[in-house]
């Protein structure tokens, strides 16, 4: 079979052949290598904080099964233990110090039995620990942080959309001068990564006024040049002549930008939207900065709080990261196809 | 639109209204910002106290902003200061970087003597030179020092050693036992120049000459380093929290915890952690300072609750301070809390601690042992204004000789040439 | 974007309400615009479009970067740039000065060349990389294949997650007890501890970050295959052209604009690269993988004596670089559109 054969475009035969397999084939190991880490994450974010340490890691969250003994008030640990005779018995046990450990049997708790450490092991079953989910909740304000994250970034979304679909209307659709200095200016604040300028917009925005304060950090980011250039891509395929008889027929620009324009460029503007929700909420430094008191934090900033203390809990840690990733799961998933065709239809001409 | 004149009445009655409640609760309620970390659970306890200051003054509301150690107290509460956008009150461990930002206490405090009485040395760390300020109290007085993990040495038979010990008997034992158990690693150290001080201490590290100036190179910081290179090289110590570690500062608490290493050097915050996470998983203890040919020492520290200097409230402020500096109040924080007190009467007449486990009351005890025996260098090094640049240049520095980015003697070139820049950038 | 069937009845009920509510708000945002235009006359209404954006802009990445440029003429440790010495170049000098610049041990700022040489290491294989990986699966995708938008989706989906959330998941795997090492036992290798050896350290950081953000380059590579009209690969078929000279000669040609626009963005956005590698190994071991967006960020920010100023000139040193990558793209892009023109 030809390289060749393998990446041309067209296909026609009926049944599968070599490269057909091949095809397959890259596509499962790409499903495996892209969500395969993403779905250990969500398997271990339901193990027991013993189930995270131990080496080597089970795939499925076990936990110990655990049974009620009269007599003791929390449940105890089960284990097969190979008794002395040969035979092996599930025992319970009650404290484990150093090499031995002590055993009571659960029908008949009476009698405690000395049990050396290796001959038990632990009797396990699949248990989905729900109590990383709700234990942390209870400490970490996660409603506030999801409310200020999801105003942020719808907020943020919208003037963005609007700002930046004004911006690139003017750059895509009039001719003025000093039309190419705007658009390079803005494209060379591309090359700057807000963790540069990190303390002169810190300052500015201490001026302003807007430290602790969510509109410090939907404004600044609102004025994207992503946004801009792929809007302006957008519009630059609107013809003309549609705007030109909207003129005629007496509508003012700014009825022809939002009636004319705007809802053509409506792929553009979904794809940017899209971008737009995530990058604001995965939006991490700026509200770190900005955001200095609790009750204001985003999302992101108070899971990074929350993994940052000096005792990390990996399986508190691990619950709330999945968390995290839900919403923008779900946006993805009705959203996807506006996604990949949206990108691909506006990066191409670049 | 024919409706204006009754759409007209509504907002003029709403403003009125707005502006009746405006009035009726403008200087009602002050309320304070405190920013605070966690150790343990401290701020629980902290909450408490003060829900019951609020119930006994409601003109005062108080709100604990609890922030991660690394990012919040270390990287972005100096940057709020200097911006002045801090908050009231802070708790913090860099007393002498900060001092310029603290807020002298004195003139609104009624009784400043009692402050002078018990706190009296410790003020001398959060003042700048040469001022009489009050900013606040120490919320712990802390020591370093190693913790074992006595489970361990008993399942492999080992003795835990007793009396006068080096560093590098306690590498050799610990190895033997972390073999015998099949433990990954025999010690750990916290990723902090502050922790590897007191062993180079007791090694001879003199860190001062005789004005004042910081010499980081000599004999014993030279032979403590060397071992620290030496325990990475050959698997002693715990790679993760000096090499791998993201961030500035790492601790190693979660390998000791999980029963992953032996020996862990850290210090006295500790105890209130890890009487709640381990519980009886294992039998731990704190075992004295190993000795060198200098001393037997470790570090003294601690973190102080400070006023702010740019708060708008400061006889609030100094009330609430008044309230958590009291007697009473701080003999039920440290009880609970598993902290050393850093308040001279509590310390002489003993704190009741809070606990179930003997373990946390005996480790509390040794490390209380410990402080005097803690070395004059020790005590300097801690009160010493710029005493941060000279931790990070060691943290730093030494790491990238552990990964072979640096020799060792080039590396002690390069932590004085980022301490003396610190110091002359910050002057 | 077809609407499914299915919610078609709703989606136009939440359609006519959405409308309502745009034409309103808009309505409401020309009652401010359009007496504009009958100030200005419609000449000057791009600039009056352009404004929001352009305060914005002006405000919060102009006058920051400006800003930056003078703090970096300055030294002290005081915040406010009024309050700070004006140095020169100083620190600029500090920057260069080196004994020799291909060792950064010689060089009084070691770690700021560390941090380039990191950068370039970087860049090279992490651009290269992804460009390939991007490459050969969108000529996957593009094959006549069941269920594409899934997988295209499934490429996709690493590059919505946030940077720290990447990290971590990449960590968890990828530390001592992680499950790659569990897999490597599983086959009779010997464990490494990936994340603390120099090497294997800049490896994975390279993999993670292509893992990360290839799904977005594939689509648009595909996007650009896609538009090779099918005409071209007729002819070629019918001139006898077999596949890999098809390849060269029809798809790689008309690919290469694309390619282009990909390749300078990559390049720009691994330049920057700083929270997923931060996270992940904070630019250790050592400082085997600090990036030089690190060594601003720390020199200037996250360390106990802030160095704005010398940060301030490493991130305009930066610029430079970003400012270089940036006309390229557009000199390259005019002249290929050019080409197809």
């Amino acid at each position: 079979m030809s390289v060749g054969a393998f990446l041309t475009r067209r296909r026609g035969r009926c049944g599968p052949d070599v490269s057909d397999v091949l095809t397959y084939a890259y596509l499962a190991v790409g499903v495996i290598v892209m969500f395969g880490p993403v779905a250990w994450l969500v398997l271990s974010s339901f193990k027991t904080p013993a189930g995270l340490v131990e080496f080597p890691p089970s795939l499925l969250p076990m936990a110990p099964l655990t049974a009620e003994v009269e007599g003791y008030d929390r449940p105890l640990p089960l284990y097969d233990v190979t008794l002395p005779d040969g035979t092996t018995a599930r025992l319970a046990q009650v404290r484990r110090v150093g090499l031995e450990a002590q055993m009571v049997d659960p029908d008949d708790p009476g009698e405690v039995l000395r049990v050396p450490v290796a001959d038990r092991t632990e009797v396990r079953s699949l248990q989905f620990r729900f109590e990383n989910y709700t234990e942390p909740l209870q400490r970490f304000n996660f409603l506030t942080y999801l409310k200020n994250s999801v105003f942020v970034t719808v907020t943020a979304t919208l003037i963005t959309l609007v700002v930046n679909s004004m911006a690139a209307f003017a750059l895509a659709k009039y001719r003025f001068r000093g039309r190419n200095a705007v658009f390079l200016v803005i494209l060379g604040t591309l090359m700057i990564p807000l963790s540069v300028v990190l303390v002169p917009v810190y300052l500015v925005i201490m001026q302003v006024g807007w430290v602790n304060n969510l509109w410090g950090v939907i404004i600044p980011g609102a004025a994207t040049p992503t946004g801009v250039f792929l809007l302006r891509q957008y519009m630059l395929t609107i013809p003309d002549e549609l705007m030109d008889a909207a003129r005629m027929d007496g509508a003012s620009e700014w009825r022809i930008y939002w009636q004319v324009v705007l809802p053509l460029a409506a792929p553009a503007l979904a794809v940017l939207a899209i971008f737009s929700v995530m990058w604001r909420w995965n939006d991490f430094l700026w509200p770190l900065i900005v955001l200095t008191r609790s009750e204001y934090f985003t999302l992101q900033v108070g899971l990074n709080a929350f993994q940052g203390e000096l005792n990390v809990q990996w399986h508190y840690v691990l619950a709330m990261t999945v968390l995290t990733l839900l919403p923008i799961t779900l946006v993805f998933s009705f959203l996807q196809r506006f996604i990949t065709t949206g990108v691909a239809s506006t990066g191409v001409k670049g | 639109m024919t409706k204006t004149r009754k759409t007209r009445a509504w907002p003029r009655l709403l403003f009125a209204l707005a502006t009746l409640f405006a009035l009726a609760t403008a200087g009602a309620q002050v309320e304070l910002r405190i920013t605070w970390y966690d150790d343990g659970n401290e701020g629980q306890v902290l909450r408490d106290l003060l829900d019951r200051f609020e119930a006994e003054n409601p003109d005062i509301r108080v709100v604990l902003d609890t922030v991660p150690y690394a990012t919040g107290i270390l990287q972005s509460l100096p940057l709020q200061l200097a911006s002045g956008e801090g908050p009231d009150i802070a708790r913090v461990t860099d007393l002498g970087g900060l001092s310029q930002y603290f807020l002298d206490l004195r003139p609104h405090l009624s009784d400043a003597a009692y402050w002078e009485a018990n706190f009296g040395p410790f003020l001398d760390w959060m003042r700048p030179a040469g001022s009489d300020a009050i900013p606040g109290f120490m919320t712990q007085l802390t020591v370093t020092g190693p913790f074992v993990n006595a489970t361990l040495f008993e399942q492999a038979g080992v003795d835990v050693p007793t009396g006068d010990t080096t560093w590098e008997e306690w590498a050799d034992v610990t190895r033997q036992v972390a073999e015998a158990t099949g433990t990954a690693y025999a010690m750990v150290m916290d990723r902090t120049g502050h922790r590897l001080a007191g062993p180079a201490i007791s090694y001879g590290a003199r860190v001062f000459d005789e004005d004042g100036n910081v010499v980081i190179d000599d004999e014993g910081m030279r032979a403590m380093m060397q071992l620290m290179v030496d325990w990475h090289a050959d698997g002693t110590m715990n790679p993760d929290v000096w090499i791998g570690s993201q961030g500035a500062y790492a601790a190693g608490n979660e390998s000791f915890v999980n029963g992953q290493v032996v020996l862990y050097m850290s210090g006295s915050w500790q105890v209130g952690q890890f009487d709640q996470l381990i519980g009886d998983a294992f039998d731990w203890r704190v075992v004295p300072n190993p000795c060198g040919p200098a001393a037997c020492t470790g570090m003294p520290g601690g973190a102080a609750l400070v006023g702010i200097a740019d708060t708008e409230h400061p006889a609030e402020v100094a009330r609430v301070m008044e309230y958590l500096a009291s007697e009473e109040v701080l003999a039920e924080f440290y009880a609970r809390t598993l902290f050393i007190p850093g308040h001279l009467g509590l310390a002489e007449r003993g704190v009741d601690y809070v606990s179930d486990s003997p373990s946390a009351v005996d480790a509390l005890n040794v490390f209380a042992s410990q402080v005097g025996r803690l070395d004059q260098v020790a005590y300097d090094l801690q009160a010493y204004r710029y005493n941060r640049f000279v931790f990070d240049a060691m943290r730093d520095r030494l790491t990238q000789v552990f990964v072979g980015e640096l020799t060792l003697d080039e590396a002690l070139q390069r932590m004085q040439q980022d301490i003396d820049a610190g110091i002359a950038e910050a002057q | 974007m077809e609407p499914s069937a299915a919610s078609r009845g709703l989606g136009t009920l939440l359609g006519r309400a959405a409308e309502a509510v745009y034409a309103f708000v808009m309505g409401l945002l020309g009652l401010v615009v359009e007496p504009l235009q009958r100030l200005l006359g419609v000449r000057r209404m791009p600039w009056v479009f352009l404004l929001p954006n352009l305060s914005i802009f002006g405000l919060f990445v102009l006058f920051p970067v400006f800003l930056n440029l003078y703090v970096s003429l300055t030294g002290g440790t005081q915040l406010f740039p009024q309050d700070r010495p004006f140095v020169g170049l100083a620190n600029y000098e500090r920057l260069f000065d080196c004994g020799s610049y291909a060792d950064p041990n010689s060089c009084v700022e070691d770690r700021f060349w560390r941090a380039v040489r990191n950068t370039t290491t970087f860049v090279v294989f992490q651009v290269g990389g992804m460009v390939l990986v991007s490459l050969v699966t969108a000529v996957v995708l593009n094959r006549r294949i069941r269920f594409r938008s899934f997988f295209r989706s499934v490429y996709f989906y690493p590059v919505l997650l946030s940077p720290v959330v990447v990290a971590l998941i990449w960590k968890w795997i990828l530390q001592r007890d992680g499950a790659l090492n569990a897999l490597l036992i599983g086959v009779g290798l010997e464990p490494v501890n990936f994340l603390l050896d120099g090497r294997w350290a800049m490896t994975w950081v390279i993999v993670v970050s292509v893992w990360a953000h290839m799904g977005f380059y594939t689509l648009i590579l595909l996007a650009g295959l896609q538009s090779i009209p099918a005409e071209l690969y007729d002819a070629a078929a019918i001139d006898g052209a077999d596949g890999w000279r098809t390849f060269r000669s029809v798809t790689l040609p008309l690919l290469m604009p694309t390619m282009m626009v990909v390749l300078v963005l990559a390049l720009i956005r691994a330049v920057q690269t700083f929270d997923e590698v931060y996270v992940l190994t904070g630019g250790g071991p050592g400082t085997a993988t600090m990036m030089i967006v690190q060594y601003i960020y720390q020199t200037g920010f996250a360390t106990q004596v802030q160095r704005f100023g010398l940060a301030a000139a490493a991130s305009v040193l930066l610029g430079l670089v970003l400012l270089v990558a940036t006309l390229v793209q557009l000199r390259v892009g005019r002249r290929t559109e050019g080409h197809l023109a």
